[in-house]
């Protein structure tokens, strides 16, 4: 026993995770009240086009297929974490976060595009609610992106400190969190919103 | 450039004397403040030991402060309001016209529910919950900065019409669409709204992932869930409800900023818009929020009882299934606020029936405080005062309340003024009075002095007078047929000698913010007779009484185990005799990140609201880089070396 009554590392780690986990949670219902919102005003096009004129789906899949396989990437980032292997870390890490990019940027022009061919948010209540459940998705997303950079300048300088682990496994969590609800949005608004009922 | 404030000029043309002399208060007021301190020299303390501080004592004092002056503007708030229906209901014109009517109950509201009784939950929480679990800190505390923070930034906002001049909201506290939309709300008032509860909500939700965390995983070892004292179980359930409902209110708010500021359509009266999504957004949010607001007031009942009947509370187990069962039935319920907008029969009839049912909980809870005083050994004092009115006002409000959860009924009596003293019966007879009985119980705990008796017990009973006399006309005028929110009422209706009588209610309640005031200033003046060198002024029976009044800032010097639900009045039948060598102790060291970031918050709320984007986004920027330069810091705890601390214990010679 030290002489010092510091809260151990692996207390520290614990009320951190957790606290996380809840964050998490509040972040859920969050995009429960938006997928609500949605599911509400989805077909007050106000004679505007609906989902089923708007979506490409084969778009979407790629972009889905995309974040999934960031997702995986992330998992290993989180492998490589716990056995310190620093080198493939960084290099899985890097590749998420790319694959993150590419994912955020066709989003990007995915809402270009509708709102050069004069569908924006101000055109109807369903597209209000379209653009802002898949635009906070892509707003965590790009959160998730500076926090990539940062882990990665972190680990530069800071090496395998038990904080910056820490926050790998959260960042880990929060991927993987990113991608189950942008399931949700594929299938309830693209897959669904797609079908001509 | 400068949006909207380019034409600024024309807002700050007239000027009305109410708003002028809020002005004088306001700028005379800080100007004073600040005056003092220079004069005192106290900057740097200011500095060090509140402002930056990350103790959450210290962030509970500054809670329990802000929520104590915006009672204050709170209740001149209502004293116009009243003051305005007592002169309009026998034919006189008053001195509020109906806009600025509007206006100040909006104010009024918000005010009361997000910055006085959410303050005040907050403060209390900060300042005992840690020790009540045994436990030398929050979980998160810079996180519990950051909140308090952006919980002042909230205040700053809804203040800054007052300054600045212009207008705030008229659209009532809850701001329903489409009125509070951008076609009949154009100016920049609900936006202000919006913004202040935006930002202050967010800093709640913080504050509840804290808690939450706090409690589930910081508490003593040997405190099992099952004997946590019933605060603490009242403040998870509470905090449980935050997580689960403030994300809604924060969907609402910002689907209705992006309404209002990027011509959206979610709850406009055309474009598909739907305005009846929100009334249910804000009350899945707001139905809730009353519970978290009043549950941590059953937990400090509870302490309060048992301290004062030097007895054990009776029924801890079915106390804390009433809490679970409250936590969950609060949030089944919210249609109740809107029974009269077309749900249907069958629909109104379950949030009816779910409603009539959180009767039964509270019920057990009542129950079980009359069965703790029974035969005990009941001292009254001024908390047991605020407790017995409690008892009598809640238990009125309750029934009122069972009321108009009966949806036929309910159609009578929605927006009526009946409902008005319903939910003011449940506010002040449960949540103010609940929160009074814990600071008068916890403040020589949080200070190091007690309050005095006799002014605090006057106090309570005008409060207590006051509260009936002002709102059982209330009722009264409801029943009678009379709407909320009017300014006028026909004299032909003879409302006028009801709202005289109310009148000299809100009269007797002043003379008890009155009373207060002046304990607190003799108490402070007299803190040397009022000391409390035990650390346990009651006879308590939990872990709070166990340390030094006030706290040191570590909380426990040891961290021995517990054992029971009562512990610190098991340990007292057997005081131990071992002596323990003291160890160092790490603490967090203070930070100003958490204001700098409130500070940010607060310039990119006033650049949405004044529609400015690159004062918006550079803030944001501004605000990541704090983050950042935060979550980069390794030098983040200060050691309080041994010696020290055995000074300090043996100061006092507490246990
Ligand atoms: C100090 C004694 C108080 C008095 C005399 C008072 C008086 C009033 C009055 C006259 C109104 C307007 C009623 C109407 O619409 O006709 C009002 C509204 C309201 N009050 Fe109070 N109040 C008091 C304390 C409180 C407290 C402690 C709270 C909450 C913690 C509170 C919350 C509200 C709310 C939410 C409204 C509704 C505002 C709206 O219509 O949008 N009040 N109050
Ligand atoms: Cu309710």
């Amino acid at each position: 026993m030290s002489n010092t009554d510091r809260e151990d590392e692996q207390m520290r780690e614990e009320k951190t995770t957790f606290g996380f986990w809840v964050y998490l949670m509040t972040d859920c219902m969050l995009f429960a009240g938006l997928f609500a919102t949605y599911a509400v005003l989805r077909n007050n096009t106000y004679g505007g086009p609906s989902g089923f004129e708007l979506f490409n789906q084969k778009f979407v899949l790629t972009e889905t297929l995309i974040l999934l396989t960031s997702s995986f990437i992330c998992g290993l980032v989180v492998i490589s974490a716990r056995k310190k292997d620093m080198d493939r870390l960084v290099r899985y890490l890097a590749i998420t976060g790319l694959l993150g990019v590419i994912f955020l940027g066709m989003e990007i022009y995915e809402f270009r595009s509708l709102i050069n061919e004069g569908n924006s948010w101000a055109t109807s209540a369903f597209l209000s609610s379209f653009f802002v459940l898949v635009g906070t998705h892509g707003l965590h997303v790009f959160v998730g992106i500076v926090w990539m950079l940062l882990l990665q300048w972190q680990l530069l300088f800071k090496g395998f400190k038990p904080i910056v682990l820490t926050r790998v496994k959260l960042f880990g969590m929060f991927w993987h969190f990113l991608d189950v609800v942008w399931i949700f949005i594929f299938t309830f608004v693209y897959l669904l919103g797609g079908l001509k009922l | 450039m400068l949006g909207l404030l380019t034409n600024f000029a024309h807002l700050s043309g007239k000027t009305d004397p109410v708003i002028l002399g809020a002005q004088i208060a306001l700028i005379g007021g800080i100007i004073a403040v600040a005056l003092v301190i220079t004069i005192l020299g106290r900057w740097r303390w200011l500095w060090y030991e509140w402002l930056t501080s990350l103790n959450p004592k210290r962030i509970g004092v500054m809670y329990l402060i802000v929520a104590f002056l915006m009672l204050l503007r709170g209740a001149v708030d209502a004293f116009m309001l009243r003051l305005q229906q007592t002169i309009g209901s026998g034919g006189g014109e008053g001195f509020l016209d109906a806009n600025h009517f509007q206006q100040v109950f909006t104010a009024h509201g918000t005010l009361m529910i997000f910055f006085v009784a959410m303050g005040l939950m907050f403060g209390i929480i900060n300042l005992i919950l840690p020790l009540q679990i045994g436990s030398r800190d929050v979980a998160f505390p810079f996180l519990n900065s950051l909140s308090f923070w952006l919980y002042l930034v909230g205040v700053g906002i809804i203040n800054t019409h007052l300054i600045v001049g212009g207008e705030f909201a008229a659209t009532g506290w809850l701001a329903y669409p489409p009125l509070s939309g951008i076609e009949y709300s154009p100016g920049p008032g609900v936006d202000y709204w919006i913004w202040s509860v935006q930002i202050a909500g967010i800093g709640s939700l913080l504050s509840g992932v804290n808690f939450f965390t706090t409690i589930l995983k910081l508490r003593r070892k040997g405190m099992t869930l099952m004997r946590m004292p019933i605060f603490a179980w009242s403040v998870l359930g509470s905090m449980t409800l935050v997580l689960f409902t403030f994300p809604i209110l924060t969907v609402a708010l910002a689907l209705l900023a992006l309404d209002r500021t990027f011509a959206m359509h979610f709850f406009t009266s055309s474009f598909g818009g739907n305005p009846m999504m929100y009334i249910n957004l804000i009350w899945a949010w707001g139905h809730p929020e009353v519970y978290i607001l009043i549950l941590p007031a059953f937990g400090i009942f509870s302490e309060i009882v048992a301290t004062f009947s030097k007895k054990r509370l009776f029924g801890y187990t079915s106390m804390v299934w009433a809490i679970i069962a409250i936590t969950f039935l609060s949030y089944i319920v919210w249609l109740h606020h809107f029974f009269t907008m077309g749900a249907g029969a069958n629909v109104n009839a379950f949030f009816g029936i779910a409603t009539m049912v959180i009767a039964i909980p509270t019920g057990v809870k009542v129950f079980n405080w009359l069965f703790t005083m029974y035969k005990g050994r009941v001292r009254m004092s001024q908390s047991m005062i605020w407790f017995i009115g409690f008892l009598f006002t809640f238990t009125l409000g309750g029934m009122t309340g069972v009321i108009l959860s009966i949806p036929p009924a309910d159609f009578q009596l929605h927006n009526s003024l009946f409902l008005v003293a319903h939910f003011h019966n449940m506010v002040i007879g449960g949540v103010v009075f609940g929160y009074m009985a814990g600071l008068t119980y916890w403040f020589p705990k949080m200070f190091g002095f007690k309050l005095h008796e006799g002014l605090g017990k006057a106090a309570a009973w005008s409060w207590i007078i006051g509260f009936l006399v002002a709102f059982i006309p209330i009722y009264m005028l409801g029943l009678m047929g009379g709407t909320r929110r009017f300014e006028k009422f026909d004299p032909s209706l003879g409302y006028h000698p009801l709202f005289v009588v109310a009148g000299i209610g809100v009269v007797i309640i002043g003379i008890g913010v009155v009373l207060q005031v002046t304990q607190l200033i003799y108490s402070i003046l007299n803190n040397k007779k009022l000391a409390d060198k035990t650390g346990d002024p009651w006879d308590g029976r939990t872990l709070e009484w166990s340390v030094s009044s006030p706290a040191p800032e570590y909380n426990f010097a040891r961290l021995d185990e517990v054992n029971y639900r009562d512990e610190y009045w098991e340990r007292k039948k057997t005081p131990a005799a071992d002596l323990v060598k003291y160890k160092d102790i790490e603490i967090p060291k203070g930070s100003p990140i958490g204001m700098f970031i409130g500070i940010f918050a607060y310039l990119f709320a006033m650049a949405v609201i004044w529609h400015i984007a690159w004062i918006a986004a550079l803030s944001i920027v501004i605000i990541s880089a704090f983050v950042v330069a935060r979550l980069n810091d390794d030098d983040i705890v200060k050691t309080i070396k041994a010696s020290q601390i055995e000074k300090i214990e043996s100061s006092y010679g507490g246990m």
